[in-house]
This record gives C-alpha cells, structure tokens and sequence, in this order.
C-alpha cells in the first residue's frame, strides 16, 4: 500500500468516523422524546439532599 | 431493614482484606528494597513506602473497634471529602511556593544557586512544581469534588467501604514519593510522567482502585440518569488511566532500583510523551475541572445549566477531538510532517467544544448576573471560565505551526499554561474549596466574603503579571533568536537573549507572589469556617448573599 493510498484511507475512514459519531450525538441530544429527561436532568445538582451526611 | 443489615454484615468485608493485602505486600517488597536498594533513591523510597504500610496497619487496627469502618448506606461519605479539601489547601500552598522559589531563582540566578545543595536546584525544583500543582493540589480537588458530586447526582454512598481512604491515603503516598524522588535527583525523564517505575507501578494500583470506587457507586445509583458531570469525571479517571499506562511503559533495570528502559525510542517515544503530555491537560486539566463547572456553577447560582443538550454535545465532542492534539507539541522535529498536521488541525478544531463549554458555563448565570456583584465565590468561577475561553483561544493559534515557529521554546508557552494552570483551573479550583467547606462541615457561610474578595483580587492581579511578563519575554525571546544580520549570521547570542529576560522575570516572581499570597489567605479563611467562626465585621444576616434582593 503506498503513502497516498493510506493517507486517503485515513482520512476518509477518519472523516466518516467522526461525522457518524457527531451525527449520533446531535440525533440522541434532539431526539424529542428525550427532552424531558434532559430537562429533568440539568436541575439534579439543584435537588436537595434527603441523606444524612454524617461521616 | 434488619435482614439485609444483618446480610451486609456476613459479607466478608473485601475492601479491609485488600487495604491489609496491599500493605502487607508492600511491606514486604518495602523491606528487601531497604537492605537490597542499588541506589540512594530506592533506600528512601523502601523506607517510606514501609513506614506507610506500618501507617496504614496502625490506622486500620485503632479504627476497627469503633464505627469508622462501619458502612451505612444511608448516609454520605464525607470524611474522605473533608480530608481531601485540607490536602488541595496544602498541597496548593507548597507547589505555588516552589513555583514562586523557582520563579525567583530565574530572575536571580547567582543569588538563588546553591552549590552545596542539589535538591534546591532548578532542575529538581521544576518537576516538584508541576507535579505538586497539577497531581497534588489539582489531583485532590479532583479526587475530594469527585466523590462528592458523585454521591450527590446518584443519591447514593460512594462505593467500597474503606477503599474511597485507601485511594486518598494511597494518592498522598503518591506524591510524597514522586516529590522526595524528585529531590533526590531521581527521575524518568518525561515530562509530567517523571515518576520512576515503582512510583508509577504504586499509582496504577490506587488509580484502579479510584476507578473502581467511582463505577461502583455510578452502579449503585438511584438517579436512573447519569449527570453529565459524572461522565466528564469517568472521562478523566479512564483515559488518565490508559495514558499513564501506556506512556510509563518501561523495563525496570533490578527490582530494587530507581532506573528503567523505556519500551518506546526515538520520535515513537517523543509522540507516546506528547500523546500523554497534551492529554494529561485534555483530561486530567480539563475534564476533570469542567466536571466540577457542571455541578458547583448551577449549585452556586441556583440555576439549572443552560443546556443539558449542549453540555452532551460538548463532552462527546470534547473527548473525542482532543485525544489527537498531542503532535502539535512536536512541530519543526523528527515526528513526519503529516502527524504534526493532523495535530495541529485537531487542535484548531477544538475551539468548537472548548468555547461551547464555556459558553454553556456562562449562560448558566443569565437572569442571575447581579450574584456577581455580592457573591465572590461565583465570580472566581465566572473568572476562571474567562480564563479557560482565553487559555484554549490561545492554544489552538499556537499550535499552528507558523506561529509555533516563534512561540515553541520560548516563555510564551510557560505563559499559556499559565494563564490556563492558574486562570482556569486554579480558580475553580478555589471556588470549588470555598463552596465545599461551609457544605461539609454545615457551617453557615465562610468565614469571611470579604476575604474571598480580596484573594479574587490578589488572584487575577498575580495572574495578569504572570501572563503579560510572559507575553512580552516570550516573544521577545522568539524575535531574537530568529533574528540574522546581513551575512545571514545570528544577531544575539543565547546569553543576550537571557539577559533581555531579567525584567520580565521579575514581574512574573511578583504575579506568582501575588497569587501564592492569595491562596494563603484562602486557607486561613477556610481554616477559621471549619473551626466554625464568623468575621465580626461581617455579620451573618448582613452579608449573606442569598438575602440581597435582585433589583
């Protein structure tokens, strides 16, 4: 395999790979049925603690 | 209730037989180290690593009859926290002093050189910075916010009975024998990674361990939804994992000896290095610091994050692209053209996440901006926020290899880290300790805001000297030393070029001055809220920040 057959490889593969991953991101953070779980998660660090913490 | 109780009670108690396994084990290697040792590193380090297995022995039989070791799961656990909060107070106070000891030794070299004590020279000095402000003093803040937001977003207590105390204890012994190694002259040679094998063998052990705490209780959580801080923090813990590893791969000369082989040569070793190098800021620096935006912005302002959809997309797109930015570090060398390219164009594509965190931390305080004027916490974090977007603009425009053409090996680099090291993660570091200690030790508020004002102050003026001072020698020192005369010779010897740098090098001793003045009257503050006063000045009702009205 020569230098530029490899680097085409590369850098297609590396491109698809990376647009597929980014798509599958975009596709799960705007997914409608999961903005109320995403709504409800941003206040946990708001929720008040219920546990005694002790030790 | 009772059955179960009584069920978690038969269960052999795995963490205890492994803290006793691991201390008895390195008691043992401890002592063939002490009589075997082939250098006078070994020596100290077989004799320390055995007084922290008697330590550990001795702390594990004084426990055992009252209920420190008992595990209930209906509580927190919150003294390992605690602890971790006075060890970063610590640890930060002698890495920034050792910072401003070295700082001072460049601005006054024949002053500051002492001849008859080795240690004290900047070659060991350096490494004992680095490692104490970025594993010592980082290292805790991570390890102490770590194992509270997690309990926090999960509900539910850290896992592993005692083992969260052996990663804490085990951590410290870490770094007292990465800083004595260093002392003694006894190091592997790679930046940031200088540790010797056994070193790096002793964190591998605790880091496992660390892992292990934080997966068990993201298992055993109540949330069903894992917060994105959690994910930033697992990020960091896991891939600080495989670049340790991986980059500390080496063949030990004996056993009972501070020298080793690295498995890697040549330029593969000088990527292996930078791969570690770059992500040792990608993730120990930078996940591991956002991890702790995600949770104590929105607790300090009392608002929810701007947006939980961003913040995925940031950390996805965060980890991902930042694994590839270590060959910038290498332009101009013996790495193919090709990989410095692609490290290169990494780097420029990270500006995307790194300001759309930033941003998603900013937004976080819209309707709430007026905090700003009363609560000082929150704004060491919207600074050090200010600090990261300026840190990772900066680091992208020098990773172009024509402008890393003036900047690599100068001063402009050491003022890059540090507007990142001390802007960024120094100052939400601060704001994590002073929102950490009234929460853990159920005080009120802290002992005085206006202390905390004047640490901000002291903080961003010794950071503007260090940056600026850095700016100016580094690109002075850039122009100089690629400056010809007529007949294509150089116009300024090297030791011109070090004399031009005695000014700045002042200011800079100076900013690091400031900053260390700073983080000394961060600890006397936090030292009198866990004693429990309150500043007479400054009464509770009075200056409570919550109570100020918005308009």
């Amino acid at each position: 395999m020569s230098y530029e057959q490899l680097s085409a490889f590369a850098q297609t593969s590396g491109m698809i790979y990376f647009m597929a991953i980014f798509a599958a991101v975009c596709l799960y953070v705007f997914w409608p049925s999961n903005r109320a779980k995403f709504d409800k998660a941003a206040r946990m660090p708001l929720e008040n603690e219920d546990i005694d913490h002790v030790r | 209730m009772e059955p179960t109780l009584l069920k978690s009670k038969a269960l052999p108690r795995f963490d205890i037989i492994f803290t006793c396994g691991v201390a008895f084990l390195v008691a043992l290697w401890a002592i063939f180290a002490t009589s075997h040792a082939e250098d006078v590193g070994m020596t100290v380090h077989g004799w320390i690593f055995l007084g922290a297995a008697i330590m550990a022995a001795l702390g594990l039989v004084f426990t055992a009859h009252g209920t420190a070791l008992q595990n209930d799961p209906s509580t927190y656990s919150d003294g390992v926290i605690r602890f971790g909060v006075i060890a970063s107070t610590f640890w930060g106070i002698v890495g920034m002093l050792v910072g401003v000891v070295i700082a001072s030794q460049l601005a006054y070299p024949d002053m500051l050189y002492f001849k008859d004590f080795g240690f004290l020279n900047f070659g060991r000095l350096r490494p004992l910075h680095t490692s104490a402000v970025i594993f010592a003093f980082g290292g805790n803040v991570l390890l102490a916010t770590s194992f509270y937001v997690v309990q926090r977003t999960c509900r539910a207590r850290l896992f592993g009975g005692m083992l969260p105390w052996f990663v804490f204890w085990g951590y410290q012994l870490f770094i007292v024998l990465a800083a004595t190694g260093y002392l003694l002259g006894v190091t592997s040679g790679q930046e940031y990674a200088e540790p010797t094998w056994h070193v790096d063998l002793w964190l591998t052990v605790v880091w496992v361990a660390y892992l292990l705490v934080f997966l068990g209780t993201l298992w055993k959580r109540k949330e069903p939804h894992i917060y994105v801080a959690n994910w930033f923090y697992l990020a960091f813990i896991v891939t600080i994992a495989m670049l340790h590893v991986v980059n500390n791969l080496a063949v030990p000369t004996s056993a009972f000896a501070t020298t080793s082989y690295p498995l890697f040569g040549g330029v593969q070793n000088a990527l292996t290095q930078w791969w570690y190098g770059h992500n040792a800021v990608g993730f120990f620096l930078t996940a591991g610091f956002l991890a702790i935006m995600y949770y104590f912005i929105p607790k300090q302002v009392n608002r929810p994050v701007y947006s939980y959809q961003l913040s995925i997309v940031h950390f996805w797109a965060l980890i991902f692209i930042y694994i590839w930015a270590g060959p910038h570090h290498l332009h101009y060398t013996a790495l193919p053209q090709w990989a410095q390219t692609l490290g290169m164009t990494f780097s420029i594509i990270l500006w995307m996440p790194s300001w759309g965190g930033m941003i998603n931390g900013l937004m976080t305080l819209s309707g709430a901006w007026d905090k700003l004027r009363t609560d000082p916490v929150l704004r060491m974090f919207v600074a050090s926020l200010a600090f990261y977007g300026m840190s990772t603009f900066e680091g992208p425009v020098m990773s172009v290899r024509a402008v890393n053409s003036l900047s690599h090996y100068t001063d402009w680099t050491i003022g890059h880290v540090h507007s990142g090291a001390l802007g960024w993660v120094g100052m939400v570091s601060f704001g994590a300790l002073y929102a950490l200690t009234p929460w853990l030790w159920k005080r009120e508020r802290l002992y005085s805001l206006k202390l905390v004002e004047m640490h901000f102050w002291l903080s961003t003026i010794g950071i503007l000297f260090y940056i600026s001072s850095m700016w100016v020698s580094g690109i002075q020192q850039g122009l100089m030393w690629r400056s010809y005369n007529e007949f294509g010779f150089l116009t300024y010897s090297f030791v011109e070029t070090v004399k031009a740098m005695h000014l700045p090098y002042i200011v800079r001793a100076i900013g690091g001055l400031l900053y260390l003045i700073g983080t000394c009257i961060m600890a006397y503050n936090l030292w009198r809220t866990i004693d429990g006063a309150v500043a007479k000045k400054e009464p509770l009702t009075l200056a409570n920040p919550n109570l100020v009205p918005a308009e």
